[in-house]
């Protein structure tokens, strides 16, 4: 297992370097300059500013500086927008916004949305069954750019319980509201992925086999069904967290909360490279960790793989 | 979307209302005079919300307005305007000129940094040598050279060393300035952040750090106490300021909010005091509502169509009469009164007809009824050559915006009946400025704001050589008008002149003047109503007790 | 357990062997099943609905989905109200468009999005998860490795780089969505191939002395079937919710076209200005769609999966 892990990461490096190479290439074919402006920036104060950022060296060489720099410092480089912020300071500040309501996201929705699967299947075909499934269906139809603005009216406007927006440090009333509105999206997956894996697992035979042998009900779920259950589970860890990335995007406008998702897109839209870079490479660096998560705890639940 | 236009389109820069420019100023009345009958409230707090995120609190590397209005409450420079958009002493207590070449200001001796530093004449001098030089790489760097300063150029293209820019410190607080040219209205250009005193040493031990809260040094009457970016930002009251005893505001909130419903929505829930640039569409429902909160003032900014006529651009667009159908067609009074509906007027010239001594001419289609003007449309479109039989196809191009968007959308819809097929295409800020320099398209939105209340600062677009004149429209007799009203007595003739050759050449397609739309507590005195440039200074304004 | 295809049609060899006059094959099986699940047919109505209403929609409207009513212009909350007496059945948008019109253009966008983006999704994941899966060793190695890079770009600057470069249409919509939809899709069914290979049908094919690719697709890829289907009915809405981000970012298809997501942000937007059918419309066939395909999955699901019987 740790031979497995160890060369997984080996390939990581090389996966890295070949995602900051693709996205600096794919960047300088994009139109448009960070330095433009309506009103035209002139021929030397934009060769000032190419200067100060390295942009007049040659492409090679501002990888190379790029990549070195990350290596030796682990430093992001500039903003080529925000002119007080670095890259570092900016993902120090975003990344923990979005890692913290992405984290209580998740939990409530594991909480919910598992238990809802998961009843659901026990109960196949009852009323309780539909309503899991009305519940969780009807979580997934609100996108959570409806549901954004439905609960501020409702939380901020009309009821005045919790503040609209912001962050505040991740003050807890600030933080309800987000967990809310992303966490209702993973909620929906993870009870229909519960609930069909669940239902998969209980009409296998070792189950028949456990329910021939006159075992109570809830022994067979708990002590027998609920592990294989949740493998598909885990497997979901790693697209909620590229969910938690682009949730964050509607989150971060929708709340004010100054996560990575705005820092995210804004960067794309003003080609902020340095941000942009920054990341991607961040964001790609943890994809390939949360993958390799996901086949661990595969292992781990499901001896029976190989690898 | 909307929202992530991250450099606003608009810069703000310095008034050139010339009222209190020249010779020894007598100080006006400086920072919040509470008005005799007003009982100041308990709670002295400000809060607004704005848009997006400015991307610096750097005065010298400021290039927008959002940016300018926080750098504004924390820096203060040598002059600054009053709730009208006249000049007023700030940093300098009164300011001479020899031929409004030469210019001397006398800093006032009790001003000094948030750390109890004096502020000095140097430290004017440090700042404006920093925002000239190329290691600054400074964007606005253009505005030192065109505000005249002897030396700007040769410092900014790196011919020349910064210290040899025209500025010295006499002594401490004496600073004489040096020009290339006469400039009556020099005192209103150094109301702006890039001409705001850095200090040095702050500057120099933190890099690019300097302007982060704890490491930030400043010296108007706030100071920065948190930010964080594109969430919210604190200010809190300078106790070194000079004025501090009539600061009557303790503590200023920002919340930079994307979403321009979402706002009104939190402001509604009472989270914040002001918020500016309504969706459009709002103001009449939220004027029902709020009558006593709901503002619209004068702002000087025009909204066009820009109009490619040069090769790039559809060929008919070069005749004359394709451009003038267009503009008939297009029904102004729908677009104000039907879409945006903030008490915009509807513009038949370039220049904001609020600007001050600006004379708009007799523009004979903005008298004529709108069956007029569309009959008078489908005949020159029909000499043209073009109808509903053979549809003239037009690209128009629009920054992300609803406001942008519903505007086009509606103009498509008006120009269909002429046999105009519109194509639209939304593009990013960035890629839209780049487009649309390239000329790349055949109609652009555009839009542009008063450097200063003067009509040049929007007549100068249409010359030739102008780096925004995008749609590339020529014409020799503006250039000669453009070039000699620097010198005329009354150059408003001139812009009379100019509008009246732009309207018959139709070389754009105006289409309204702004007008600031805002939400703003009832409890809050002394916001400047009348300034048409939309500065404000947070130490001249607060609260009071209502019943 | 015996796989798919081989022991239903044994199963129905053996019953057109015996005394049943006519042959009832796996697949008839299949639809007399799901016939009998009324919440599938419901599904399948709503959904047959939906499309037809999509199709025929523009033949019904008296209003194109571009014109504007300038009567109702500048007056929406009251004028631009649903009523029949105007022909604005849904009513209008907030500038005066009919919101009948513009739903019917927006549901004809939505759908091909998401059964596309489904589509491309479903048979290149699958094939690609499948083998990678089945290989396992260095060729799984790569493949998914592959997978974690494209799936290690983000997707977001790719289709905004995408969109930029190359302009904003449907066509690039398209691209920019089956180029990683199928990515979710190669990972799900990788995983369960891994475990589907331990199992006994499959070491017995590969004893058996099988082509590698034909037990793929033979044995593999039908026992990942209720997992496709799941996963694809959660796929097409999925791609609709999507491809509504990309027009929350401004960046989906151009003016006056638009799609559910589209009409739904801008509705949503407008919510507090008394104008709430401009949500509730599109929503309402947003959510009608999202639960038609839910159920039809399901009905496939219960009746496609052996193990119930």
């Amino acid at each position: 297992m740790i031979a497995f892990i160890l060369r997984r990461l080996m390939v990581a490096v090389p996966v890295l370097l070949l995602l900051v190479v693709v996205t600096f290439v794919l960047m300088y074919a994009a139109p448009g300059s960070p330095f433009a402006t309506e009103r035209g920036v002139p021929p030397f104060v934009l060769a000032n500013l190419e200067r100060e950022y390295g942009l007049d060296r040659p492409f090679a060489v501002q990888i190379w500086t790029y990549v070195s720099r990350i290596v030796t410092q682990f430093d992001f480089g500039p903003s080529f927008v925000y002119r007080d912020q670095d890259v570092n300071d900016l993902i120090r500040q975003g990344f923990p916004v979005t890692l913290t309501y992405g984290f209580w996201a998740f939990l409530l929705a594991v909480l919910v949305g598992g238990t809802l699967g998961i009843v659901a299947a026990i109960r196949h075909n009852s009323w309780l069954d539909y309503l899991a499934v009305g519940i969780s269906v009807g979580a997934q139809v609100l996108p959570n750019f409806v549901l954004a603005p439905i609960l501020v009216l409702v939380f901020t406007l009309w009821l005045g319980w919790l503040p609209g927006g912001g962050w505040r440090g991740g003050q807890a009333e600030y933080i309800v509201l987000p967990v809310i509105a992303l966490g209702t999206s993973y909620m929906a997956s993870i009870a229909r992925i519960a609930r069909a894996s669940m239902l998969e697992v209980l009409s296998s035979n070792f189950i028949r086999t456990a329910r021939a042998k006159g075992l109570p009900g809830w022994r067979i779920v708990l002590h027998h069904a609920l592990k294989p259950a949740l493998l598909p589970i885990v497997s979901y860890l790693g697209p909620a967290f590229v969910g938690m990335i682009t949730g964050s995007v509607v989150i971060d406008i929708a709340f004010s909360t100054g996560g990575i998702g705005q820092f995210f897109v804004a960067s794309a839209l003003n080609r902020d490279y340095g941000v942009m870079m920054g990341i991607t490479v961040l964001f790609g660096a943890l994809t390939i960790f949360f993958n390799l998560l996901v086949d661990v705890a595969y292992a781990w639940i499901d001896p029976k793989i190989r690898y | 979307m909307k929202r992530l236009t991250l450099l606003a389109s608009v810069a703000t820069l310095a008034a050139a209302t010339l009222a209190a420019a020249t010779a020894a100023t007598a100080p006006a009345a400086l920072a919040a005079e509470v008005a005799p009958g007003d009982t100041l409230a308990e709670d002295q707090t400000f809060s607004y919300s704005i848009l997006d995120q400015f991307p610096t609190l750097d005065p010298q590397l400021n290039e927008e307005v959002q940016g300018s209005h926080v750098i504004s409450q924390l820096f203060e420079g040598l002059t600054r305007q009053d709730g009208d958009g006249n000049v007023i002493p700030a940093g300098a207590t009164q300011w001479t000129s020899e031929d409004n070449t030469v210019w001397t200001f006398t800093l006032r001796d009790d001003a000094k940094w948030s750390n109890g530093d004096p502020v000095t004449a140097a430290d004017y001098v440090y700042a404006w040598r920093r925002a000239a030089d190329p290691a600054t790489a400074s964007p606005y760097s253009w505005y030192v050279e065109l505000s005249s300063i002897a030396g700007a150029a040769e410092v900014i293209s790196g011919a020349a060393a910064p210290d040899t820019l025209g500025v010295e410190a006499v002594d401490d607080h004496t600073l004489k300035v040096t020009l290339t040219q006469p400039l009556p209205f020099f005192p209103a250009v150094v109301t702006y952040a890039t001409f705001m005193p850095t200090h040095e040493a702050t500057v120099e031990a933190f890099g690019p750090d300097w302007t982060k809260p704890g490491n930030i040094v400043s010296n108007g009457a706030y100071t920065l106490e948190e930010l964080a970016v594109n969430e919210f930002f604190r200010l809190a009251k300078n106790p070194q300021y000079w004025d501090a005893e009539n600061v009557q505001i303790t503590e200023i909130t920002g919340y930079i909010i994307n979403d321009r419903n979402q706002s009104v929505t939190r402001w509604e829930a009472g989270e914040f005091t002001m918020m500016d640039d309504l969706p459009a569409g709002t103001y009449p429902d939220l004027l029902a509502q709020y009558p006593d909160e709901t503002f619209s003032t004068p702002r000087l900014c025009s909204y066009f169509y820009a109009i490619n006529v040069t090769e790039s651009g559809n060929p008919a667009l070069q005749d004359v009469n394709v451009r003038r159908a267009l503009s008939y067609m297009l029904d102004r009074n729908v677009i104000v009164d039907q879409v945006l509906k903030g008490g915009q007027l509807p513009a038949y010239n370039f220049a904001h007809v609020q600007t001050a001594g600006f004379e708009p001419p007799e523009i004979d289609y903005a008298s004529w009824s709108q069956q007029e003007r569309m009959e008078k449309a489908r005949e020159l479109m029909a000499q043209a050559g073009y109808g509903p039989d053979n549809p003239l196809e037009l690209d128009l191009i629009y920054n992300t915006s609803d406001d942008h968007k519903a505007l086009a959308t509606v103009a498509a819809q008006m120009w269909k009946p002429l046999g105009v097929n519109i194509t639209l295409s939304n593009y990013e800020w960035q890629s839209y400025i780049d487009i649309r320099g390239e000329q790349n398209f055949d109609l652009a939105r555009s839009g542009w704001c008063g450097d200063y209340n003067e009509a040049s600062t929007f007549l100068d677009l249409l010359t030739t050589t102008h780096g925004s004149n995008d749609g590339k429209y020529s014409n020799a007799e503006v250039d000669a008008l453009m070039k000699a009203s620097r010198t005329m007595e009354n150059p408003n003739e001139a812009y009379t002149e100019v509008e009246q050759i732009v309207a018959d050449e139709m070389a754009i397609i105006p289409v309204y003047h702004y007008t600031q739309n805002f939400l703003l507590d009832d409890d809050i005195r002394g916001w400047p109503m009348n300034n048409v440039e939309n500065n404000w200074y947070i130490q001249d304004i607060y609260r009071v007790v209502t019943e | 357990m015996a796989p798919l295809t081989s022991g239903g049609a044994t199963l129905a060899d053996t019953r057109a062997l015996a005394d049943v006059p006519r042959g009832r094959s796996l697949w008839s099986d299949a639809r007399r099943r799901f016939w009998r699940n009324k919440a599938a047919v419901a599904g399948l109505v709503v959904l047959t609905a939906i499309a037809l209403f999509a199709l025929l929609g523009p033949l019904a409207a008296p209003w194109s989905y571009e014109e504007i009513d300038w009567a109702v212009l500048g007056n929406v909350s009251e004028a631009g109200r649903p009523s029949l007496a105007t022909g604005h059945w849904f009513g209008t948008d907030s500038l005066g468009r009919d919101l009948f019109a513009r739903t019917v253009q927006g549901t004809q966008i939505s759908l091909m999005v998401g059964i596309v983006g489904a589509l491309i999704a479903v048979v290149v994941g699958t094939l690609y998860g499948a083998v990678a899966g089945y290989f396992g060793g260095r060729v799984d190695g790569a493949m998914m490795r592959t997978v974690d890079v494209l799936m290690s770009i983000p997707y977001m600057f790719v289709l905004i780089l995408l969109l930029v470069v190359f302009g904003r249409s449907i066509l690039m919509l398209f691209i920019g969505i089956g180029l990683i939809s199928w990515l979710e899709m190669a990972r799900i069914a990788r995983g369960q191939t891994l475990a589907l290979k331990g199992r006994e049908f499959v070491e017995a094919a590969v004893a058996t002395g099988v082509h590698p690719f034909r037990i793929i697709l033979r044995h593999i890829v039908p026992n990942l079937l209720g997992v496709i289907i799941v996963y694809a009915t959660l796929l097409v809405p999925s791609m609709i919710i999507y491809e509504s981000f990309i027009s929350f970012l401004g960046l989906g298809v151009q003016e006056p076209l638009t799609s559910w997501g589209a009409l739904i942000n801008v509705g949503a937007a407008e919510m507090r200005n008394g104008t709430i059918w401009q949500l509730l419309f599109p929503l309402g066939f947003f959510v009608m769609g999202l639960f038609a395909f839910f159920f039809i999955g399901d009905g496939l699901r219960d009746a496609l999966d052996p193990k119930d019987r």
